[in-house]
This record gives structure tokens, C-alpha cells and sequence, in this order.
């Protein structure tokens, strides 16, 4: 952005007391603080990526080419761009139609639908599969992936719609009724579009979040790019050609995040302003209640319904195998504690950047908010080799295996997560208010905390979720930097289920899905609140 | 900044509602930080830290019993045993770990070979046969398997099953076998098979069993147990222990396979060796020796013998001391006569199933 003709024509101007200077000159401006945090952010989310370079690099031209271009890879391809797109489709449709339910009908008990909808995010996919297969033959190879998937993420999709759905501006739909237009034509013309935005960076995520999905799959028997990735790492002690074949998912991912790009477009939604997010009348649903409520019934059985009950069917089935020094209670607190610390981390470090994006839009800018939704499409492991290469290069080690390298290692992983749920926010959060407290005297740190956070609040509690609830379930890079000796409760689970001790995997399972549950509470009764408030 | 003070606000979206859990993450961060480093630095020989790819629950009785032996802790580290020890090449002079304990020798041999390994006290090699250890001395072995067939006699009668590894090639097999060949267990198989009747046949071999096997290629020998067992493939290549354990996990009323052995000297019969090292960056050589010693002593050796303490169901190999679970003696196995130098790290077996299309 150039520089103000104010200061260009006034040549060098005395610095200035802060919060005293012409407001009208520092508005056009970026301001350094936001560009310095976020390309210190971008910079963060970069090291798997440079990590991924330097170990191909190592493997040599001739022996990425050959594995990148044998028979399997083709297989491989089809697999997962197949799978990706069916299961992102899936998730669009009943993650928006959900979310549309809770939050603009009068649906019977939707405070606690708007709970047990999140929930299945939380169960962790290897539990799921685990279920399903252990049910019904055929939940296996693609059909088995696509049922599985399509329960375990579309939650992905429901959060950010959600919440969009709440912050939007329901004086266009009230026009547009008002004008004669049918309920459907609304529901398309208005509200899907308002929400827009919303669906495709839930999309966005469930797409990036599939290709890198491992344990799932591994109990399917459907082989992907990832599968392939942990067998290299696996059988061949080459980190090098794993690493190679890693950077075939960062095109793939790369292909996602141009095509969800043109798929967005240029379209704004804003609204007049924080007052305007009144709530709308609900929806009666009248006719139409019961078949919505089954649906939702149907909708919880079989995302929640099914791997609770194997959880439970496998603690009275189990043997009596005993492991010890294995506390439940102590593997939850660690869980939770993990979660919190990287869902507040990235909520944070999402700020500047959806700030950043949202606020002073160009293309250098958005390049560099768009280069850190690469890091959800790379497997775990890798990210924890690479932070695992970088401190033993350049940091002696320090803080290697420890609790805030896993955090850290947590909020690398699910930083986009975050950045869409604030982005989401912020897109809703007119400027023009932001302008208007700046011109009464208010400093910018004011206006950030005063207004500009406190409409982004609904997308920020849904951020800080959605990573605790990705934590919840982590495995592979947990494995790798968890400090020795701690358990959280997926590697514990992990443990037994390694072991066919399935009678005691079970409750840490069933733990699990409690422990997310309550984020999950929360947020609902936290958008609850802010509605009622606003009414 | 005048702002900060007004506290009357709705309750939602202010940051300020963050500071507190945050104050308590960092605050809660810094103590396990302090506690863990604390641990780590001890370095006096009191405690050692354990990358183990064993099953758990062995690798916990083994622990237990060291600890109260000799008063030196154990931390245990479990992962799978190829991505440990990719994590140990990366971690460098570095690494944490000072013993390695794995399911199989290839990891070891790895590691040996890059020259990360320290050579094991000779009175411990001296515990185990020699053919059961590292031909040059860097890690010792603990317990042995032995590559079986599992079938389901309901699908296929044990009069039709094959005797050799290479019928597993035949057509009258297709869709009827399953292999799982990521797993570590199944590349010695393959390196035997290379070995006795070289690269071409045991090409063609890999190829018709990866199309015998289509739509039962799993991830694990646990699932092949499993599915073999609830009827969902015929039969299967695992390693003797895991039927014994699934066996014991959901209990011998709901068993509906048997396990059976390849014709004695076949390359299908493949005894594999569980083993462990020092690593030479290790800061508590002594104490990890220690360990090392402890798991082919006697008593040691004796914990992996007692199924009903270690849920092991794998064959002791050391200090004299034999399996008490009701199967086959070690002794009267009649294994393909290879050794562990030749078995290898497996790279040449992995090269030949990602040329037949199973990796």
C-alpha cells in the first residue's frame, strides 16, 4: 500500500505522542506491528515445509523421481482425490444443513443437538473405523472410507457455519421475505450465500484435514498418499524418500487451496453492525419437525452412536489383561492441558494473521495467510521430525520431548483450524466500526480489544474448539515429542489397542469423547448467551 | 490505553477472559518443564529412558522387575520400533534414548550399521546362543518368534493349506490368503525367500501373492488374527504369538482358527529375533548395560517364559530357560537356515515389494 499523500507531501513529520496524531493519516496505513506478527507466524508454519525440502533434497533427484512416478502412485492419486472430493461434498451438505437446524429453527432441543453434532470431531478416527468395521463387513475400502470420514469431520464444516449463521445480518433475509421471496430462494440467495465464506473454509479444512488422515484409513485398508507415507517411514528407515513423497501432498494441498480460491471469489459479506446480529424469529419447522428430528437422530446414532457402543460392547467383552502405573484421570489432564495451551496459542497467533487478511487485503498478504493452511495436509509425523531436526541442528536440543515443544507441535499442526474460525469472525466485523472508535481517541490496542475482539468472540471460542478437540485425538506426532513417561489419553489408547487389549482401550476411548464434550457445551451455551445478549 | 480498565463489557469475545486459563497453561508448562528437565539431567545412572517398540505390556513387567532389582528407573518410551529408530537418526548425538528395545532386528541393524550402536558387554552376549545375536556384537537378543500360518478351518481345511511359502503363489489361493506386508514381521519372510531361490522368482512370487491376497491386505498381524479368525479371510502369514494372544484377549471359547507350520526349512519358516542396544550417545552407559544384562538373565528371561506375566507368548532364548506357554519348543522348531547378517536391515526385501506393487 503506498504511502498517504499526507505524509508524502509533508516530508519527514515529528514523532508524534501515540493515540494524539491526525487519525485520518494512519488509517490507509498497515500497520508494521501486524505484518512483523504475522509474517513471524507464516515464517513459524514455513519450517515443516523448508524441513520437507532440505530431507528430499537428501534423497536425491532419481530416487524422488522414481518413487513419485511408479505404478502405485497413480492408484494412489485416484484413491485420494476420489475420497476427497465425495467426503468434502457429504460434509458441505449435512454440515450446513445442521447447522441451519440449531441455529434458525425453533428445533426441539437444539442446545443439546448443537453438543452432540461437535462431538464426533472428538472421537478420534481410528476409534471410529474401529467401530464401524467391527460391526459390518462392508465398511471397508472406499465405501467404508467415505461413511467413516464424512461422520468423523463433517463437524468441521458445521463450526464455522454455525457461527457465521449466528453473526450474519438477518435484515437481508427479513428484505428479501419482505419482497415476496419464496423461503428456498431466501435460503439460497441470502443465507447460503451470507454463509458462504463459512462452508468453504470448513471445506477447505475437511479436504486438507483428509489428506492427511493415516489411522483411519489404516484400519479400512484404503491406501492413500499418507498411508504410503507412514509405510515409507516405517519399513525403509529413509526419511528422505518419506519426506519426498510428503511434498506430492503439498501440491495436492496447494491444488485445494487454488480451487477453494476461485471458488470464493471476490464476494464480501459485511453488516451494518454489531447490533444488526439480532436474532431472527426461528423457523418453525411445523410438518417438517419430526422428519428434521429423526435426522438428527439418525445423524448422532451413527457418528456418536456407533463407536460409543463398540467402546463400551469391547469393555465387557475384553480380556482381563492389566497394564500399570496408567492413570485415567492423569492421561485426561494432560489431554486437556494440551488442548488448552495449543487452542490458545493458535487463537492467538491467528489474529494478527485473519486481521491482516480480512482488514488490508492484497495479494502478497494473502499469499502469506494462504501458505499456512499447508501445514493441516502434511501427516503429523512429519511436523514432528521437523521440529525434531530443527532443535537438534539449531537448538542443541533445547526443549526437545518437553511440554512446550508438544504444544508447540500441536499449534503448528492446527493453526488453520484456528484461522478460519477467526477469520470467519473478523470477515463480519465491519472496519468502519473499528474506524469510528479510532476517531473518538482510542489507540489501537484499545480498538483491538474493545471492538474489534469482542466481535470477533464467537469465532474465536470456535477456534480455540476446534484445535482443543484435534489435540484430543492426536497420535503420531504426539508419539514422537510427548516428554517420556506421559500418556495423554490417544497414546494411551493407542497403547492397549497396539496390545488387542481392547477391554481397556475402551475407556479411554469413551474419556475421550467426554473430555471433548465439554468444549463442545461450551461453545454452545457461549453462542447461546451472546444471541440472548443481542436480542 | 484507557481501555484495559473497563471491565463492565458483555462477557463475550474480550480477550481478557483468555488471560487466566493462559497464566495457568504457562504456569503449569513451566513446572513439568522444570520437573522433566530435572529428570533428564540426573544423569548419575539412576535412571535410563527406554525407546521400546515391544509390546507394552512385556516391556512393563521386564521394566517393573529391573527397577526393583537394581533401584534405577526406566522411562519407557513406546512407538512403533521403525519410526523410533528413524527418530534416534535424527535426534543425532542428542538423542534421549539409551536403550532400544524392538520386536525385530532390522531397526538394530540399521542402527548398527550407521555406527549409533555401542557394543553390548560380552558376558551379556554370552547369555544368548550367538545365532540369536548381532554377528558384530552391537545388540543382544531377548525372545524369538517363529512365522506361522493362521486358518479358519470353517473356510479352509488344514489338509488344503500350503506347506511351502511359495505355494502361497498358487491361483487356487486367491482370495482366500492375507498378509499384511508392512508390517516387520513379514520382510524377513520375503528376504528368505530372495535368499533361497534369488531375485527373479521371488519377484513373480511377491506379484501373484499380492493378487491372491487382494482385498485382505491389512495393516498388522493383529488384524490378520482377527479376521482370520471371525471368518472374514481364510488364512493368513503371522507370527505364532499373535494367535496365543488373541486368544487370550477375547478368551479360547470364541477362537475359530488354529495356527499351523510350514514344512521344516521351508523360507516361510522364519524364526524372528526381538532384540535390544545401548546407544553410543547414551550419557548412562553403565545403567543401560544394566538393563541389557537384566533382560537375558535368568529372571529376566523367565518373566518373557510366564504368559501370565508378561502376556508375551514368546519364546525365551537365553540363559537356558524355556517357553511355559502350551506350544511348539524352540528346539523342536525346524527354522530356513539364514542368519541375521544376511536377514539385514531389509532394504533389498522392501526394494522387491515396492518393484511387485505391495509397498
Amino acid at each position: 500500500m503506498a504511502a498517504p499523500p499526507a505524509l508524502a507531501t509533508s516530508g519527514p513529520l515529528p514523532q508524534e505522542p501515540r493515540g494524539t496524531g491526525a487519525p485520518a493519516a494512519r488509517k490507509a496505513r498497515t500497520p508494521v506491528a501486524l505484518i512483523a506478527a504475522s509474517a513471524a507466524v507464516a515464517a513459524l508454519l514455513a519450517l515443516p515445509l523448508l524441513f520437507l525440502l532440505i530431507e528430499a533434497r537428501g534423497a536425491g533427484t532419481s530416487t524422488v523421481t522414481r518413487l513419485v512416478f511408479r505404478g502405485l502412485t497413480r492408484e494412489l492419486l485416484w484413491n485420494t482425490v476420489r475420497l476427497t472430493i465425495v467426503v468434502t461434498f457429504l460434509c458441505a451438505v449435512i454440515g450446513t444443513a445442521a447447522a441451519w437446524c440449531v441455529e434458525r429453527t425453533q428445533l426441539p432441543g437444539r442446545r443439546i443437538w448443537a453438543v452432540l453434532v461437535v462431538v464426533p470431531l472428538a472421537i478420534p478416527d481410528f476409534v471410529v473405523s474401529f467401530g464401524w468395521a467391527s460391526l459390518w463387513n462392508w465398511v471397508q475400502g472406499f465405501q467404508g472410507a467415505v461413511v467413516v470420514m464424512t461422520l468423523a469431520v463433517y463437524p468441521l464444516v458445521y463450526l464455522p457455519v454455525a457461527a457465521s449463521l449466528r453473526a450474519a445480518d438477518p435484515g437481508q433475509e427479513e428484505v428479501a421475505r419482505s419482497l415476496g421471496t419464496g423461503r428456498l430462494r431466501t435460503f439460497f440467495r441470502i443465507t447460503l450465500r451470507q454463509a458462504r465464506g463459512a462452508i468453504l473454509g470448513g471445506c477447505l479444512l475437511v479436504a486438507l484435514v483428509l489428506l492427511a488422515e493415516y489411522g483411519a484409513f489404516e484400519i479400512l485398508g484404503y491406501q492413500t498418499f499418507t498411508t504410503e507415507i507412514f509405510t515409507e517411514f516405517s519399513v525403509s528407515f529413509s526419511l528422505a524418500t518419506a519426506c519426498a513423497l510428503s511434498l506430492v501432498l503439498v501440491v495436492l494441498s496447494l491444488i485445494v487451496l487454488a480451487g477453494e480460491g476461485l471458488l470464493r471469489g471476490k464476494g464480501r459479506v459485511s453488516r451494518s453492525g454489531a447490533l444488526a446480529a439480532r436474532r431472527l424469529p426461528p423457523h418453525r419447522l411445523g410438518r417438517a419437525t419430526i422428519p428434521v428430528l429423526a435426522g438428527f437422530a439418525l445423524l448422532t446414532l451413527l457418528a456418536l452412536g456407533v463407536p460409543v457402543g463398540a467402546s463400551i460392547y469391547w469393555i465387557f467383552a475384553g480380556g482381563a489383561h492389566s497394564l500399570d502405573g496408567i492413570s485415567l484421570p492423569g492421561a485426561t489432564w494432560q489431554t486437556a492441558l494440551y488442548g488448552g495451551g495449543a487452542g490458545l496459542i493458535d487463537t492467538v497467533l491467528a489474529l494478527p494473521v485473519a486481521l491482516l487478511a480480512v482488514r488490508y487485503p492484497g495479494w502478497a498478504r494473502n499469499f502469506l495467510e494462504r501458505s499456512t493452511y499447508l501445514v493441516l495436509a502434511m501427516p503429523g509425523v512429519v511436523i514432528a521430525f521437523a521440529l525434531s531436526y530443527f532443535t537438534e541442528r539449531y537448538a542443541d536440543s533445547f526443549l526437545y520431548q518437553s511440554t512446550p515443544m508438544l504444544i508447540l507441535c500441536y499449534a503448528i499442526m492446527f493453526f488453520p483450524l484456528a484461522l478460519v474460525g477467526v477469520k470467519a469472525s473478523l470477515a463480519r466485523a465491519p472496519a468502519s466500526l473499528d474506524e469510528v472508535a479510532r476517531s473518538l481517541g482510542q489507540g489501537r490496542l484499545a480498538v483491538l480489544l474493545r471492538v474489534t475482539l469482542r466481535l470477533a468472540g464467537p469465532g474465536l471460542a470456535a477456534a480455540f474448539c476446534l484445535v482443543f478437540l484435534s489435540v484430543v485425538t492426536e497420535l503420531t506426532a504426539t508419539l514422537i515429542l510427548i516428554p517420556t513417561g506421559v500418556q495423554t489419553l490417544a497414546t494411551q489408547f493407542w497403547v492397549y489397542e497396539q496390545n488387542v487389549s481392547y477391554g481397556q482401550a475402551a475407556p479411554f476411548a469413551l474419556v475421550m469423547i467426554a473430555v471433548a464434550a465439554v468444549p463442545s457445551y461450551v461453545l454452545g451455551r457461549f453462542f447461546d448467551r451472546s444471541a440472548h445478549a443481542q436480542r | 490505553m484507557v481501555s484495559r480498565t473497563t471491565s463492565s463489557g458483555p462477557p463475550r469475545g474480550g480477550r481478557k477472559r483468555y488471560w487466566l486459563p493462559a497464566a495457568a497453561v504457562v504456569a503449569l508448562a513451566c513446572g513439568l518443564l522444570a520437573g522433566c528437565g530435572g529428570g533428564a539431567a540426573g544423569s548419575s545412572d539412576k535412571s535410563i529412558t527406554l525407546y521400546s517398540g515391544q509390546h507394552p505390556q512385556t516391556t512393563q513387567a521386564l521394566v517393573n522387575a529391573f527397577e526393583k532389582k537394581t533401584g534405577i528407573d526406566v522411562n519407557i518410551r513406546p512407538n512403533d520400533e521403525d519410526t523410533l529408530a528413524d527418530q534416534i537418526m535424527t535426534e543425532g548425538s542428542h538423542s534421549p534414548a539409551d536403550v532400544f528395545f524392538t520386536e525385530n532386528t532390522p531397526p538394530l541393524e540399521h542402527l548398527q550399521e550407521l555406527g549409533l550402536l555401542s557394543p553390548v558387554a560380552p558376558a551379556t552376549l554370552a547369555h544368548t546362543p550367538a545365532k540369536y545375536n548381532s554377528p558384530q556384537g552391537d545388540w543382544v537378543g531377548v525372545s524369538a518368534r517363529v512365522s506361522v500360518l493362521i486358518y479358519n478351518p470353517a473356510l479352509i481345511p488344514a489338509s488344503q493349506l500350503p506347506t511351502r511359502v511359495l505355494q502361497l503363489a498358487e491361483p487356487k489361493y486367491h482370495g482366500k490368503l492375507a498378509i499384511a506386508p508392512q508390517e516387520t514381521d513379514f520382510q524377513p519372510i520375503v528376504t528368505s525367500v530372495l535368499h533361497a531361490d534369488g531375485k527373479t522368482a521371488a519377484l513373480s512370487w511377491l506379484k501373484s501373492i499380492k493378487a491372491n491376497a487382494a482385498g485382505h491386505i491389512y495393516p498388522d498381524n493383529e488384524t490378520i488374527a482377527s479376521q482370520v479368525n471371525s471368518g472374514r479371510a481364510a488364512f493368513g502369514i503371522i507370527n505364532q504369538y499373535y494367535w496365543y494372544r488373541l486368544r487370550a484377549e477375547i478368551g479360547a471359547g470364541k477362537i475359530h482358527s488354529n495356527i499351523a507350520h510350514f514344512a521344516p526349512h521351508d523360507p516361510g519358516y522364519v524364526i524372528n529375533v526381538s532384540g535390544a542396544a545401548v546407544l553410543k550417545s547414551s550419557k548412562n552407559q553403565a545403567a543401560a548395560q544394566k538393563f541389557l544384562a537384566f533382560l537375558v538373565s535368568k529372571q529376566g528371561q523367565e518373566i518373557i517364559a510366564n504368559p501370565a506375566k508378561s502376556i508375551s507368548f514368546e519364546y525365551p532364548i537365553a540363559s537356558g530357560v524355556t517357553t511355559m506357554a502350551p506350544e511348539m519348543p524352540l528346539a523342536q522348531l525346524r527354522p530356513y537356515p539364514i542368519t541375521f547378517g544376511e536377514l539385514g536391515d531389509g532394504t533389498t526385501a522392501i526394494a522387491l515389494m515396492r518393484e511387485a506393487g505391495l509397498l
